[in-house]
């Protein structure tokens, strides 16, 4: 494609749009980085910071709102313009949601206060969020390049995250039961483990939004899933 | 419905369903000169039948060329020759036998300006149908009056018939010369950028005209205006230096268009 548009102020609104999701998405990777270091270093004045943070990223969703309606009102944009717009807003409210995740976490960590799970047990989150750290980085490079390679092997590497989910879940199931007081806690991490979980899936979406965005339709493949919490694990668990 | 002389399917790309269609005019390979000048290079295009066709390229292209083809308007001037095939219910136009009077008959046509005709509303559209039919005065009101309301005028003017069509404003104007091309009950109408000269309202009630005249004729619109063709086509076809580009479904011609030119364009990258 021609790179330019003759009306020079569009390609100048579409690069702000552009350049505004990419630093909401900076913000997440951010908060979701600094709630799982509250949690692993029981630190709750982080928690604290990240709780109060979390206004900036709505603050900046409303704002890249704002910049795609009136982008769309001034310049009645057409295909591939048209799809960037929608992309920015659907790519916003992901992020925005994963900020809600983020936060949701750090909740949680001036909720267990004192009453902290042992540092093994922690280990597993911090695994899962290393994994959706990187593939949240992915996803907004692949958005910030337009490459569709790129949004495919996040939308792939889910499975990765799900699959951890998992065994984080039997774990906590099987510390719950060998001492009632864990419950409390490990409810906690549990939720915590679900909220990064939840962040994979919303990685996911932008993904098949960047995806719909340079392809002009949707991801047609079947997507690998490793989340087996709802039921097998539940089971297993009772079994052991 | 088979075009001239050999049966050929509607010129179709892939993948538009076109079965439940009737192809009312078919045109195939044509090529037209403005003396030694070729503006158009091998067309091949279908207008289907109760459809809005939408032609949409940059200033040069050849889609007013196209429209004046459709109803031999181009005879009107020496030097002006087309070659391939046009036909309009299976029946060649371009040929010399073809009766110009009968096709333009057939075949409406509504200008980028106003053109009324320096007398009064009532006769703007008496003089056309005189033309064709001999009718007695009673039925030739009828007539009148059909035609301004088809063309969503008849309220604005029913109480002065006598004024002159002049009097009125841009947007009645043109709504004026589209009862006067209904008036005589055309099967195709083709509009070369009926709405240019007007303000958005006015825009709006020849957009709205327009689909409810869909039902009944075989439209055919050349248009500068992008989501004008997004909103009033079923079909659009994008032009570029005397060549069709791409013709195909309008929702997936301003959404997903297969051409980069065609991309280009109706984002507004082109040049």
């Amino acid at each position: 494609m021609t790179e330019y548009h003759t009306v020079k102020a569009f390609d100048t609104d579409l690069q702000d749009l552009a350049r505004m999701v990419a630093e909401m998405g900076g913000m997440a990777e951010k908060q979701v980085a600094d709630a799982v270091d509250a949690l692993a270093r029981r630190d709750t004045g982080l928690a604290q910071r990240v709780t109060a943070a979390d206004v900036q990223i709505d603050t900046l969703q409303h704002e890249i709102e704002e910049k795609a309606v009136l982008t769309i009102a001034r310049r009645q944009p057409m295909a591939v313009d048209l799809r960037e717009i929608v992309s920015a807003l659907r790519i916003s409210n992901d992020i925005e949601r994963i900020g809600d995740l983020a936060k949701n976490i750090a909740k949680r960590v001036i909720a267990l206060n004192t009453e902290f799970p042992p540092p093994k047990l922690i280990r597993g989150v911090e695994h899962m969020t290393d994994l959706l750290l990187r593939q949240l980085k992915a996803v907004l490079n692949a958005y910030a390049r337009r490459s569709v390679p790129e949004a495919m092997a996040v939308w792939r590497g889910d499975e990765e995250i799900d699959a951890v989910c998992t065994s984080v879940f039997r774990e906590l199931l099987t510390y719950m039961m060998e001492d009632p007081r864990n419950i409390s806690f490990c409810i906690h991490l549990l939720f915590c483990a679900k909220n990064i979980e939840r962040m994979g899936d919303h990685a996911t979406n932008i993904a098949e939004t960047v995806h719909y965005m340079i392809e002009g339709k949707p991801i047609t493949d079947q997507r690998p899933k490793g989340d087996t919490t709802t039921l097998a694990a539940l089971r297993k668990a009772g079994e052991a | 419905m088979s075009a001239v002389g050999y049966a050929t399917p509607p010129f179709a790309p892939p993948g538009l369903r076109t079965e439940h269609l009737v192809e009312k005019v078919a045109i195939r390979d044509l090529e037209f000169f403005y003396g030694d000048t070729r503006a158009l290079k091998g067309i091949s295009v279908s207008l289907f039948q109760g459809c809005v066709t939408a032609f949409i390229g940059p200033s040069g292209c050849g889609k007013s060329t196209l429209l004046r083809i459709l109803n031999r308007m181009y005879d009107l001037y020496p030097k002006q020759r087309a070659s391939g095939h046009v036909a309009l219910d299976g029946e060649n136009i371009l040929s010399p036998a073809q009766d110009l009077n009968l096709l333009r008959a057939k075949v409406g046509m509504v200008f980028q300006k106003p053109t009324p005709f320096p007398m009064t509303i009532y006769e703007n559209i008496a003089f056309g149908l005189r033309l064709y039919d001999r009718l007695p005065k009673s039925e030739l009101d009828d007539r009148v009056r059909d035609a301004l309301v088809r063309a969503a005028l008849w309220d604005e003017v029913k109480d002065k018939l006598g004024a002159s069509g002049l009097s009125l404003s841009g947007g009645q104007q043109q709504r004026l010369c589209i009862a006067r091309t209904v008036a005589v009950k055309p099967e195709v109408i083709l509009f070369d950028e009926p709405c240019s000269a007007l303000d958005p309202i006015s825009t709006a009630k020849i957009e709205e005209l327009i689909a409810e005249l869909k039902a009944d004729y075989t439209i055919a619109i050349v248009t500068h205006n992008m989501q004008q063709a997004a909103r009033v086509s079923d079909f659009t076809a994008f032009m570029y230096l005397g060549e069709l580009v791409e013709f195909g479904d309008t929702s997936k011609i301003f959404t997903t268009p297969d051409d980069r030119r065609t991309q280009d364009y109706i984002t507004g990258r082109f040049g």
